[in-house]
């Protein structure tokens, strides 16, 4: 009903509401592209190429301080002295991508090491906002702008898997080590690594990780058989790769770093059945879910759904990339994986020029997308490896590393651990009785454990804390909703989120609360009737 | 109550009372009419937590109120009366950056002083002594010897785990979409899960709070307002968490975090047959820069989240805890944005209705409905309160 109701022109305005305070915005242009892979690049290249005043970020170089709390991906510590240096991420990120040359001579204006940490949409709720409004920020300076279009494409992060000893430095999300070795010239510490998962991405990673000079040992999967597509099985048995199935990782094993795993047979169960092998490595590579990072595009209020054949939860988009928030487009990794894609980037890059046309009102090539199919059973393989990995865990460690929360600690949603609390949790109030009474919810035992609620925003526990989810309601992971992620989605400093100024209005009018008068009237001083012809409201008042 | 504890039906659905709303008002009302064996039925229409309950600020120190005394009194008992932790901690210091701050924020020292209360004043000095993360900048502040901040989601769980080891049932994914009336007495509610029963009606449903007494006749002036907060990453813990001012409220936790909000306020429409969004905005560059101006020694800190909540406001911002005029064994229950801290008390007072039909503890006849029965019709237009075009 925007627009029918609101104060007609002319009409009293509350001075302690957003009436008249909107966001200060720095810059305004056509478009924002977020993210520098080769969707969002070729996206910017069209777009610019086109006339549109178009601004490309990513976050790359990532600050050593950020990779090492695992932001935006599980860098697991795993980054060499080399990354700390600026200057030279800088220059190595900008040759390990060729587009990026037609990028500057198509004229977008490229901003690395620039991440944007919120994206905001005007709505029946944020009705003072003038359009779309993003949050960016480097190391030394946040801004907000106001694009006219955003396309969102932030490619993709890994699911985290628990075990005994992950928390040691060395343990790291697929795609990390991908970034690192690809992209940041080689920064990757380890030398021979065992891959957890084996599917497409999986094998991907161990083949490109290889061309970097980086052995894999082994490749584990609690599956019967890999998952991945035949050819790559192949092709990883032709490059040495063995493949261990039915097994699962028991244990990092090592004091300061990963100094090799200790691995466990399963039986038909997927249960643990003591037979055990160790293997010697100095990386262990989470490979068991390519996840599309859409943390920015579910804070911003885009509707997203779980689909397996994308990886898990997606934005919903049209067959030109449109979500459901005005103007905002998903394209590339973030908007959904699946193995062609990851094969072919001419997949993503046509999903850039898709969005790029709608932009520009172009006709479209095209009216529909390939519908991508699953390769194997998401659900049941995520929730097979947690199961495997976590429930049957020979130790108790912390699932969420963040808040120190351990798988038991879900299981029984016992009060955080920083309340010293001794009491005992009655069955009565564990997660069995909760999901006997209702539907899953990850944000519900978010609340209840802290689990997630830490600097890393739950990326290395989310989907874990999904499949437990699952398991625990022996249901299919479709059914867990996704836990939410809130803006700011990379940590920003209170002094950077200063500097983002207001209308002078604001600080006029600023108070905590609502500033009425008749609130904060004491009791024994308010009187039978209440009208607003009599209430007093002079002089001036503080919320309490 | 028409009929005593112990005397339902067995083959009925539905409970001797019924709440609706699973925020800290009902939940507080289920906790205290459970643990005295009343068979009692909370209907949460989504998840506890997901509302204004979850979403707070946490504080404890409303002076203002004739609750305040039984706020206070309460507040320090309430993990041993639940069983279970809600991170209470007692005490408020508030600092002020300017003269004039520093003189509007004496009003809850005068308040507070005329209900026994203490507070001590303090200058720079003192006020760098007391709060570590503060610094030359404050003019000085005030030790309040009362009040206190708990952790919303902990107490949430707390009422409700406590609730049902008294018996009490909590239904939620259960919204209430109609009321009956018999003979001029509700006889239970509609839900999209089936009809419960019940001899008693509690509706204390937040934001919805008007929608639902609509049913039975009873108009309730309130308006819904959207309200935002940011959260840092963890920091040393400070000798005292509650420590707030410069036009912001919140604490630390125990956990290290600074919760903090304030600021303008957006008023939002509500509608029966769903939860308001509530997402947030830019607004937390306002609030951190004056919270990096009330702790400079944390400006370094990492904001890692910001969310809003709704909560609605009565034209005098005041609770109303009130038989609904015309059908007797309904009590409505509307904190007025300012619900979080009083809840052990207001759930408490709403017990009170049901089982002796008047507060015992308190005079609570500010609450009462009919304070607004000569209201201007269009007071929401004249206040601004409406959302914006
Ligand atoms: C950002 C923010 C900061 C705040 N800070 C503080 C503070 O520091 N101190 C303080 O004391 N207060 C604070 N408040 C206010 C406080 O949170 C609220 O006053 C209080 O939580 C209200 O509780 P409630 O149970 O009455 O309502 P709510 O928390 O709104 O709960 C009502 C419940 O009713 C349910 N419901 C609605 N309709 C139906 C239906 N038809 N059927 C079934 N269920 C239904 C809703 O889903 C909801 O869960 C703050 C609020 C916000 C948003």
């Amino acid at each position: 009903m925007l627009g029918e109701d609101g104060p007609a022109p002319g009409s009293p305005v509350d001075l302690k509401s957003v009436a008249g305070k909107p966001p200060v915005t720095s810059e305004s242009f056509d478009l924002l592209v977020i993210g520098a892979g080769k969707a969002g690049l070729r996206a910017a290249i069209e777009a610019a190429e086109a006339g549109l005043k178009t601004v490309l970020v990513d976050e790359n170089p990532i600050p050593y301080a950020t990779m090492g709390e695992d932001v935006p991906r599980h860098f697991g510590q795993a980054m060499t002295g080399a990354a700390r240096n600026r200057n030279a991420m800088m220059e190595a990120f900008v040759a390990s991508e060729p587009l990026f040359e037609a990028a500057f001579e198509a004229g977008v204006d490229i901003r690395l090491g620039t991440a944007c940490w919120g994206l905001y949409a005007k709505g029946a709720a944020l009705r003072h906002l003038p359009g779309l409004v993003a949050g960016l920020s480097d190391e030394t300076s946040a801004s907000l702008v106001a694009p006219r279009h955003v396309i969102v494409a932030t490619g993709r992060r890994d699911m985290g898997l628990g075990f005994p000893g992950w928390q040691l430095p060395g343990v790291m999300g697929a795609s990390a080590a991908r970034l690192l070795a690809e992209h940041y010239d080689g920064a990757l510490t380890s030398g021979r690594i065992v891959i957890l998962g084996s599917d497409t991405e999986a094998l991907l990673t161990a083949l490109a990780l290889a061309k970097r000079g980086v052995k894999t040992a082994a490749v584990i999967d609690q599956a019967e058989r890999p998952v991945a597509s035949p050819d790559l099985i192949v092709g990883a048995e032709q490059a040495g790769i063995p493949i261990l199935c039915r097994s699962v990782i028991r244990e990092a094993i090592g004091s300061e770093r990963v100094e090799g795993v200790l691995v466990g047979e399963l039986d038909a169960d997927g249960v643990p059945t003591g037979a055990e092998l160790q293997i010697d490595c100095d990386g262990i590579v989470l490979a068991i879910g390519s996840v599309p990072m859409i943390d920015l595009l579910q804070a911003a209020g885009a509707a997203c759904r779980f689909d397996p054949a994308r990886g898990g939860h997606v934005p919903l988009v049209d067959f030109r990339g449109r979500t459901s928030l005005p103007s905002v487009y998903a394209i590339g990794d973030c908007a959904g994986i699946w193995p062609e894609k990851s094969r072919d980037a001419t997949i993503a890059e046509q999903e850039a020029c898709d969005a790029v046309d709608a932009i520009l009102g172009r006709a479209s090539e095209r009216n529909d997308r390939p519908e991508p199919h699953a390769e194997y059973d998401l659900s049941a393989y995520r929730k097979a490896w947690l199961r495997a990995s976590v429930i049957h865990a020979r130790a108790e460690f912390p699932l969420c590393q963040c808040e120190d929360v351990s798988a038991r600690d879900l299981l029984q949603l016992r009060p955080p651990r920083y309340l010293e609390w001794e009491g005992q949790m009655p069955e009565a109030h564990s997660l069995a009785a909760l999901l006997a009474a209702g539907p899953p919810d990850p944000d519900q035992l978010k609340r209840m454990t802290r689990a997630g609620m830490g600097p890393c925003q739950g990326r290395r526990c989310r989907e874990q804390i999904a499949a437990l989810l699952a398991l625990e309601a022996d249901a299919d992971l479709a059914t867990v909703p996704l836990a939410s992620y809130r803006a700011p989605v990379r940590p920003l400093p209170l002094a950077l989120a200063a500097s983002l100024g207001e209308v002078p209005l604001q600080g006029e009018h600023w108070d905590s609360w609502f500033g009425m008068h008749a609130q904060w009237r004491p009791f024994w001083e308010v009187k039978g009737q209440f009208t607003l012809a009599t209430n007093d409201t002079s002089g001036e008042v503080a919320s309490e | 109550m028409t009929r005593r504890p112990g005397t339902r039906d067995p083959k009925r659905t539905g409970a001797e009372v019924v709440i609706v709303g699973g925020g800290v008002t009902g939940l507080s009302a289920g906790f205290w009419l459970a643990r005295e064996g009343v068979d009692v039925l909370v209907l949460e229409a989504g998840m506890v937590g997901d509302e204004a309950s979850g979403r707070n600020g946490g504080g404890c120190s409303h002076h203002h109120s004739p609750l305040f005394a039984e706020e206070q009194r309460l507040w320090p008992l309430m993990d041993d009366l639940l069983g279970y932790p809600t991170e209470f901690r007692s005490e408020r210091i508030r600092l002020a950056f300017s003269e004039a701050q520093m003189a509007l924020y004496a009003r809850a020292k005068i308040n507070a002083e005329h209900q026994g209360f203490s507070t001590e004043i303090l200058d720079t000095k003192e006020a760098r002594k007391l709060v570590p993360l503060a610094d030359e900048n404050t003019v000085g502040g005030y030790f309040y010897h009362f009040g206190g901040h708990a952790n919303p989601h902990r107490t949430l769980a707390g009422y409700a785990f406590a609730m049902e080891d008294h018996g009490g049932q909590l239904r939620q994914n259960t919204r209430v979409t109609g009321i009956r009336i018999q003979g001029g007495q509700v006889t239970g509610v509609e839900t999209d899960a089936g009809f419960f029963g019940c001899d008693h009606l509690v509706i204390a449903a937040g934001p919805q709070t008007a929608h639902l007494a609509a049913m039975i006749g009873c108009d309730v002036p309130l308006a819904a307002a959207r309200a935002e907060m940011i959260v840092t990453e963890a920091l040393p813990l400070m000798p005292y968490g509650g420590v707030d001012g410069n036009g912001l409220y919140g604490r630390q936790t125990l956990r290290g975090n600074l919760a903090y909000g304030g600021g303008p306020h957006e008023w939002v429409e509500t509608v029966p047959d769903r939860a308001p969004g509530k997402p947030s905005s830019p607004l937390m560059g306002g609030i951190a820069n004056r919270l990096a101006t009330l702790l400079p020694k944390a400006a370094h800190a990492r904001i890692i989240r910001s969310w809003a909540g709704i909560m609605e406001n009565t034209p005098d911002g005041r609770p109303v805890i009130d038989h609904a005029p015309g059908v007797d064994n309904v009590v409505v229950a509307t904190l007025s944005s300012v619900g979080f801290g009083l809840s052990p008390a207001s759930g408490r007072a709403i017990r009170d209705l049901v089982i002796e039909r008047r507060c015992t503890f308190a005079d609570i006849s500010t609450f009462r409905l009919n304070r607004f029965a000569d209201l201007e019709p269009d007071w929401r237009e004249r206040l601004g309160w409406l959302p914006l075009r």
